[in-house]
């Protein structure tokens, strides 16, 4: 038996539903984590993966800005099932994920097989609260006048998202899906050492009905692509969960100029039920009044 | 790649008759169209970067005829194109003034009042713009208007249909007509559609035809039909312009108009400018660029430069 040649893939950054390879043309090198089950399997060569640079960014915020409002206006029950496709696609290639993860994290293929799935059921979690968070989150409000008084969460706009470190994929879906679930448009920074399961979770993004724009995935150093993030003009909020003190507190001040919203990184244990925080954190609460009275002949008092 | 039109001169008598226009315009060498395409390509990839960006982003903005031809435009419209034209950004006043605001002839005398004492120029499309489908009479009649209006500058169209058809004398004493119009008071920019004059051969002829004629700009488009300026037809009007000072000492001005949106756009064209006709171009007397979206992004191009961080469409006008 002839021995195939390896068809080794070529990781791509994920902007405005392209696949670009970094502007910069840089790349760097990934590989399985050094605390890996086995001697053999001890910071082995994965793959090159693009090295993000500023333009990256720049170029992610404007595919996101340009999505922003068909997503945003789209209604939830169209991007609930736009989400229930993603974990239909990821099923899909379950297969794959686990691996990645597995080198990423250096876990058992069970171990990894375990968080695969979770990310799966959250998708579909989240797919689920599209259209009920903005009962949980508005309503109507009782006032003193002859008035209807409504609130309802809207999205906050273009939000990046610094994927935690260490949780390459149960993480990444935990902090991305909640953005895009309430109508934002994403920037995702991924993990350093482990953008592999990412940047293939931007392939399932692309086939998933999902418009492109709405989630861009960046891969490189997170402070070199996070920093002109934090100060962009055009973001509207940070989750700062792939941060660490010193750098969150940096994006911290950078974001303050245009009163970006932002999420300071916590302890979260992905594998808890993760609960709506990270859906309000980007919403806004819009409310209105409407005029009432009695109605007119026409059925309406206007 | 020069273009080595007849002996200087055979340019005083080549508008004599109509076969010796023909002859000397079908002289004119072909166009390499492959050649000109890379050329233009190849100059589009130089790095302008730091010091060199913000000197080009400035001249950019000062080289802007900030347009609105739109059947919608309302004199509220037009001053608060010509207010942005004036004070492109407000928040930093060291911004250079935009070279014109661009409107139709009837909005000429709003469009005088907003931009009174501050330099920048009113220029007025006429002829029956954009199609230019319209008796000698008429378009004259609207040139005069602008003119009198107070138009510092008139964009006039040829007839394509004239010019396509082989009829290159009526396109001529039409451009001297208007051109006898605006009298000293307007100079006169004369538009191609170089999208509807299908080869390069012809925009190489319509711009001689132009430049013969007495046009004091030479401009790609209209704004108003699929292709508009592109680097490589933009090439050629600015090598016909260097050819024909260099025959004549007359010195015209070239404005390509209609799809240039990003400063990067705009920087390619510079470097075109600089490449080919030369740095006596590099100046808004001599080059132009027809537009209203580019402004803002060379905005927030220049306040990323000045601030460091990346601008966006919310620290600009809505136009």
């Amino acid at each position: 038996m002839s021995d195939r040649l390896n068809v080794l893939k070529t990781y791509k950054l994920y902007v405005g539903g392209k696949f670009p390879r970094s502007e910069s043309g840089r790349v760097y090198e990934v590989t399985t984590a050094t605390s890996a089950a086995g001697a053999a399997g001890k910071g082995k060569w994965l793959a090159n993966a693009p090295l993000a640079s500023r333009k990256d960014a720049r170029d992610a915020v404007v595919a996101a800005r340009k999505a922003f409002g068909p997503w945003s206006g789209a209604t939830a029950y169209n991007r609930g099932q736009i989400l229930y496709r993603v974990a239909e696609m990821l099923e899909g290639r379950k297969e794959q994920f686990v691996r990645e993860v597995a080198e990423a994290e250096g876990l058992s293929k069970s171990k990894a097989a375990v968080q695969v799935d979770a990310a799966i059921d959250r998708w579909v979690w989240y797919a689920g609260w599209t259209d009920k968070i903005a009962q949980v989150v508005g309503g109507g409000n009782p006032v003193a006048g002859p008035f209807f008084n409504l609130s309802t969460p809207e999205p906050t706009g273009v939000v990046v998202v610094l994927a935690p470190q260490e949780s390459s994929f149960l993480g990444l879906v935990s902090v991305v899906a909640p953005v895009i679930a309430t109508g934002n448009t994403a920037i995702v920074v991924t993990s350093e050492k482990s953008p592999l399961p990412a940047l293939s979770l931007g392939e399932v993004l692309a086939t998933s009905d999902l418009p492109g724009g709405v989630v861009n995935v960046l891969s490189g150093r997170t402070a070199e692509i996070a920093t002109p993030l934090a100060a962009h003009q055009d973001v509207n909020a940070i989750d700062l969960a792939g941060a660490d003190d010193v750098l969150a507190k940096e994006l911290e001040i950078a974001a303050a100029d245009n009163l970006k919203r932002v999420l300071r990184p916590q302890p979260v244990d992905y594998a808890e039920t993760p609960g709506i925080e990270r859906m309000t954190a980007f919403l806004e609460t819009k409310t209105v009044w409407h005029p009432t009275g009695s109605l007119g002949a026409s059925g309406s008092s206007y | 790649m020069p273009t080595t039109a007849p002996a200087a001169h055979a340019l005083g008598d080549v508008t004599a008759s109509d076969s010796t226009l023909r002859r000397f315009l079908h002289g004119l060498p072909g166009v390499d169209t492959v050649g000109l395409e890379a050329r233009a390509a190849s100059l589009g990839t130089r790095s302008i970067k730091t010091t060199a960006k913000a000197y080009a982003i400035d001249l950019a903005i000062s080289m802007v005829d900030l347009t609105t031809l739109e059947g919608a435009d309302t004199p509220g419209k037009v001053r608060a194109l010509g207010a942005k034209a004036v004070h492109p950004d407000p928040t930093d006043r060291t911004t250079p003034t935009a070279a014109a605001v661009c409107v139709y002839p009837d909005m000429v005398a709003t469009a005088k009042e907003a931009v009174a004492g501050s330099g920048v120029k009113v220029a007025s499309v006429a002829t029956a713009f954009p199609a230019g489908r319209a008796a000698l009479d008429v378009k004259l009649a609207d040139v005069r208007d602008a003119v009198a209006a107070g138009a510092d500058e008139v964009d006039m169209v040829i007839d394509r249909g004239a010019f396509l058809a082989g009829n290159y004398m009526k396109v001529y004493d039409e451009i001297v007509a208007v051109k006898e119009t605006c009298g000293t008071s307007a100079r006169l920019k004369v538009i191609f559609e170089t999208g509807e004059l299908s080869t390069y051969d012809n925009i190489r002829r319509a711009s001689w035809l132009g430049m013969l004629a007495g046009a004091d700009f030479i401009k790609t488009s209209t704004g108003k039909v699929a292709v508009n300026a592109t680097p490589a037809n933009t090439l050629l009007m600015l090598e016909a312009v260097r050819d024909f000072r260099a025959q004549t000492g007359v010195q015209v001005g070239v404005k390509p108009a209609g799809g240039i949106r990003t400063s990067k756009d705009a920087i390619k064209f510079l470097v075109l400018v600089n490449e080919t006709a030369g740095e006596d171009w590099l100046d808004n007397h001599w080059f132009r660029f027809g537009a209203s979206s580019l402004l803002n992004d060379l905005l927030m191009q220049r306040q990323k430069l000045a601030t460091g961080r990346y601008s966006g469409p919310d620290y600009v006008t809505v136009d």
